[in-house]
């Protein structure tokens, strides 16, 4: 089925004898290219560029100086091209990457334009607003594509592979990751995924991608001057994906065509209702941009994709990957927090809290609404930084690392609101767990060489799943699940991380009291089997069935341990609860 | 370089850093309360002196019909009795402007009208109706308006550049017009005015409150749409009024607020898009700037100024956490 997409190479056959249709079918699979780069920064990443223009400038101007200047192979230029933008993405984005979300598409607005500017001024090199003419024309295999007819099989060619390409990402960890990442930084890092680093790898993929696309665009017209690459045009790029969908490869194809012809058709009407001649289009590509922003968020395309066939879901079929239960002496300690202090402004969450987990035990962290017990979680976890204490985990100071350093050393942690992505299915949630798991980088995913452990990490998550009671709901889209399946859910990603020590935030909350039952009776036999538990929870009749010992928390203060029958007797915790004096 | 050349760029800086000033302030407040990053901001700034120029030579602007348009569409989004404000005051704006045809001095505040009236209609035509949408579909919705506003701003005044007469002529000193002084007046009115609404008034205060947290300034019976309304149009009569007073000095044409309105964002982000100090220093810093880039390597300056960006952005990544939760 993917394969299909080769069918696109038909497409100059059958417009051979309409040589105005050849062109546009060549502007077509450039545009295709660089919307399809937004693909990857908005679709997939939540991210957004205005500034693909200039990294195909950056693809354009080095093929056109290499080859017109120098004379070398218009090959060597593709070389330069790509890694110019590469190297630019890697400024821009090293730069911005780690700020709040918005920093990174206002600075390329900025880039855009002094890129735009300089193209314009550095007349001695780029020729200024004349730019630079005579490009040799590409040569394949001795065969020069010197006319349209030759150009869109290339061109396509390449958007073909690309798409083939980017579907990979979209079915692998980091597809999987890069969605996360768009929707809850916080659970994304927690089970591995680094937001910075990952994000400036969609940049690059980006960046790199358009600069491809001036390559080509530089030896199709064979002329190279800066009005191609300036703010107008990239906006353009992003007007078309985002009016096609940018969700969906599909609909970012869409909208390239539909705007491609679009463009030339106003090119030709605007100045003839205006009766003066100018860049009008613009204005169109504006009212229009905000047209769909209001009325059809998503796009064309999930307005008609309803009307398509879905395609089935698959259930895993491959070897789960290997599950290795926990190792180790019963009773060493796993995890040793210490002195950990924590304000909010005034308001002293958590003060002077220690205590140690021991493997194989149920460690319930209770205490009343405000005691601090989230707060200890995300200390624990990395989600916050303390402002005194300490944290070992396995002996190891993890005290001030960051949550996706904090994981893969063995520690996950569900939510007390779930944070789950609701637009992917069950099974796809769960597989986010087996990030730090699994291993296949950028190349490998592009390439589709990871397919195998894809199938394997999903063949894990579906274990996960089955070991939770949900395996009937894994292709359901995680957002139909009630909020106890959800929690359920959350236990089945750690689980299938492979951590030891589970940090479970109120997973009882929104069971009924059958499914309670089964969850206690889970959470012993993952205890037995070596994992070690820290539990939050509000329901008593769990906590103290299920827990080896107890830490109870008032104010941001421990007031009390030991086994569920001390504390209980504990006059401290009972004034606590109920008020009573001590 | 000598002493006077030195003069010159330092008021040259000053009396552009002001308005960079101005369009920061703007930029940052919209921000604070909407969420929206307001990038067509140097189209509101841009219709004031070319609408102005029109009135002038007895033409009806083309920002008139946008600006009724947009009331128009407001009003029916509106609906019902809310629709009756957007209508009157179309009304009154239309006949301000045939007023305007015969008394000239008339013409100053209903330009500036109409910007604020366009850039309300702005917020209520498209940006509310996106309600709880990301940062970055607002900015894409911002960025598609910007380049709709400009090419509307070609079709309405044409491509060429005019230069309206300015409201005190003459100069104090060499390098320094009496017009000059009024931009240096009127940024610091502005900058006194804004801090005194906020930190006098109830309704700045409120403000503050809504755009620090929106939930909380709803349960306490802060309308988010009336604070975006507000937020638009401080951010709109801030760029009208600059628009009007810098025509003079600088030649207006349609393509004139954009980069005036980017080296705003530049100040914007030298203050984290947070801090309203920092954004105005900023502002002066990048007038600095650009003025030195001007004298050293003018054919590049207005690409040189974003390098400004890179050690704000770079210092700022260093603080930044990991993980945003």
């Amino acid at each position: 089925m993917r394969y299909l997409w080769f069918a696109l190479l038909l497409l100059p056959l059958l417009l051979a004898p309409f040589p105005f249709y050849l062109t546009l079918l060549n502007f077509f699979a450039l545009s295709a290219l660089v919307a399809l780069s937004l693909y990857v920064l908005t679709g997939l990443g939540g991210m957004t560029s205005f500034a693909q223009a200039a990294f195909m400038g950056m693809g354009a101007y080095a093929t056109a100086l290499l080859t017109v200047k120098g004379g070398f192979s218009p090959w060597l230029g593709l070389l330069l091209g790509l890694a110019l933008s590469f190297l630019l993405a890697l400024v821009l984005g090293g730069l911005t990457v780690r700020l709040k979300g918005h920093f990174l598409p206002l600075s390329t607005i900025a880039w855009q334009v002094a890129l735009y500017i300089l193209a314009g001024n550095l007349v001695g090199l780029t020729g200024g607003h004349t730019g630079l003419t005579d490009l040799p024309p590409l040569l394949l295999l001795g065969l020069p594509l010197d006319n349209t007819f030759r150009y869109a099989f290339l061109g396509l060619f390449l958007l073909v592979l690309s798409v083939l390409a980017l579907q990979n990402l979209r079915e692998s960890r980091l597809g999987r990751a890069l969605l996360a990442l768009r929707g809850d930084a916080l659970a994304a890092a927690s089970f591995g995924v680094d937001p910075a680093g990952l994000r400036l790898k969609a940049f690059l993929l980006a960046g790199v991608m358009a600069g491809l696309a001036g390559f080509l665009y530089a030896h199709f017209l064979r002329f190279v001057n800066p009005t191609p690459f300036s703010l107008e045009a990239s906006i353009k790029y992003l007007v078309m994906a985002v009016a096609g969908g940018v969700g969906a490869i599909p609909g970012v194809l869409l909208g390239a065509a539909l705007f491609t012809g679009l463009e030339d058709w106003l090119k030709d009407l605007l100045p003839l209702l205006l009766g003066r001649q100018g860049n009008y289009e613009t204005i169109a590509y504006g009212l229009v941009l905000a047209a769909i922003l209001i009325l059809a968020p998503r796009g064309l395309w999930p307005l008609l994709a309803r009307y398509l066939p879905q395609k089935e879901g698959r259930l895993p079929q491959e070897a789960p990957l290997p599950l290795k239960p926990p190792s180790g002496a019963r009773g060493e300690v796993v995890l040793e927090a210490q002195g950990l202090r924590k304000a909010f402004g005034g308001l002293l969450a958590v003060s002077g809290v220690s205590f140690t987990l021991r493997r194989g035990e149920i460690l319930a962290l209770i205490g009343p609404n405000g005691a601090g017990k989230t707060t200890v979680f995300n200390l624990i976890t990395g989600a916050i930084l303390p402002d005194g204490g300490r944290v070992f985990l396995f002996g190891r100071e993890i005290t001030g690392l960051p949550p996706y350093r904090i994981h893969p050393l063995g520690l996950g942690r569900t939510f007390q609101h779930p944070h789950l992505f609701p637009e992917l299915s069950v099974l796809e949630n769960v597989a986010l767990g087996t990030y730090a798991r699994t291993r296949a980088g950028f190349p490998q995913v592009l390439l589709g060489l990871h397919r195998k452990e894809e199938g394997r990490a999903l063949a894990l998550a579906y274990q996960a799943l089955k070991r939770v009671g949900l395996e009937s709901l894994a292709l359901e889209k995680a957002e139909r699940l009630p909020a106890g399946q959800q929690r359920l859910l959350e236990i089945a990603r750690v689980l299938a991380s492979g951590a030891e020590v589970l940090l479970l935030d109120e997973p009882g909350a929104g069971l009924r009291a059958g499914e309670k039952r089964e969850l206690a009776h889970l959470l012993r036999s993952l205890s037995r089997e070596g994992y070690t538990i820290l539990i939050v929870d509000h329901d008593m009749d769990l906590i103290m069935g299920l827990a080896d010992r107890v830490v109870v928390m008032n104010y941001g203060e421990k007031i009390a341990e030991g086994t569920p029958m001390e504390v209980q007797r504990n006059p401290l915790v009972r004034a606590a609860y109920l008020g009573e004096v001590a | 370089m000598d002493a006077t050349i030195l003069g010159l760029l330092l008021l040259d800086a000053l009396q552009n850093g002001v308005i960079y000033g101005l369009m920061a302030v703007g930029l940052v407040l919209v921000f604070a309360v909407t969420r929206v990053i307001l990038v067509p901001i140097g189209e509101l700034l841009m219709f004031a002196p070319l609408s102005l120029v029109w009135l002038h030579s007895g033409k009806l602007p083309g920002t008139l019909a946008l600006a009724l348009a947009l009331g128009l569409l407001w009003a029916l989004l509106a609906r019902g009795r809310g629709g009756l404000w957007p209508l009157l005051g179309g009304l009154g704006l239309f006949l301000l402007f045939l007023l305007a045809l015969k008394a000239p001095l008339l013409a100053y505040p209903a330009s500036v009208l109409l910007v604020v009236y366009l850039g309300v209609a702005t917020y209520r035509v498209f940006f509310q109706p996106m309600r709880e949408a990301t940062v970055l579909a607002y900015l894409i919705m911002a960025v598609g308006l910007h380049v709709a506003y400009q090419g509307l701003g070609l079709v309405f005044f044409g491509p060429e550049q005019y230069r309206p007469a300015p409201l005190l002529s003459g100069e104090v000193v060499v390098g320094l017009s009496w017009q000059g002084v009024l931009v240096l007046l009127f940024a610091g009115a502005a900058v006194l005015g804004l801090y005194l609404f906020f930190r006098l008034s109830l309704y700045g205060k409120a403000l503050l409150a809504a755009a620090q947290n929106r939930l909380g300034a709803r349960l306490s019976g802060i309308r988010p749409e009336e604070a975006g309304m507000v937020a638009f149009a401080i951010a709109s009569l801030l760029a009208g009024i600059s628009g009007l007073l810098l025509a003079p000095l600088i030649n207006a044409a349609y393509f004139m607020g954009f980069m005036l309105g980017l080296k705003g964002f530049v100040a914007a982000i030298l203050g984290g898009l947070v801090s309203y100090p920092v954004a105005l220093l900023g502002a002066l810093l990048v007038g600095l700037f650009e003025s030195l880039t001007s004298f050293y390597a003018s054919a590049y300056k207005e690409a040189l100024v974003f390098l400004l960006l890179v050690p704000a952005l770079f210092l700022q990544s260093l603080r930044a956490r990991a993980v945003e939760e």
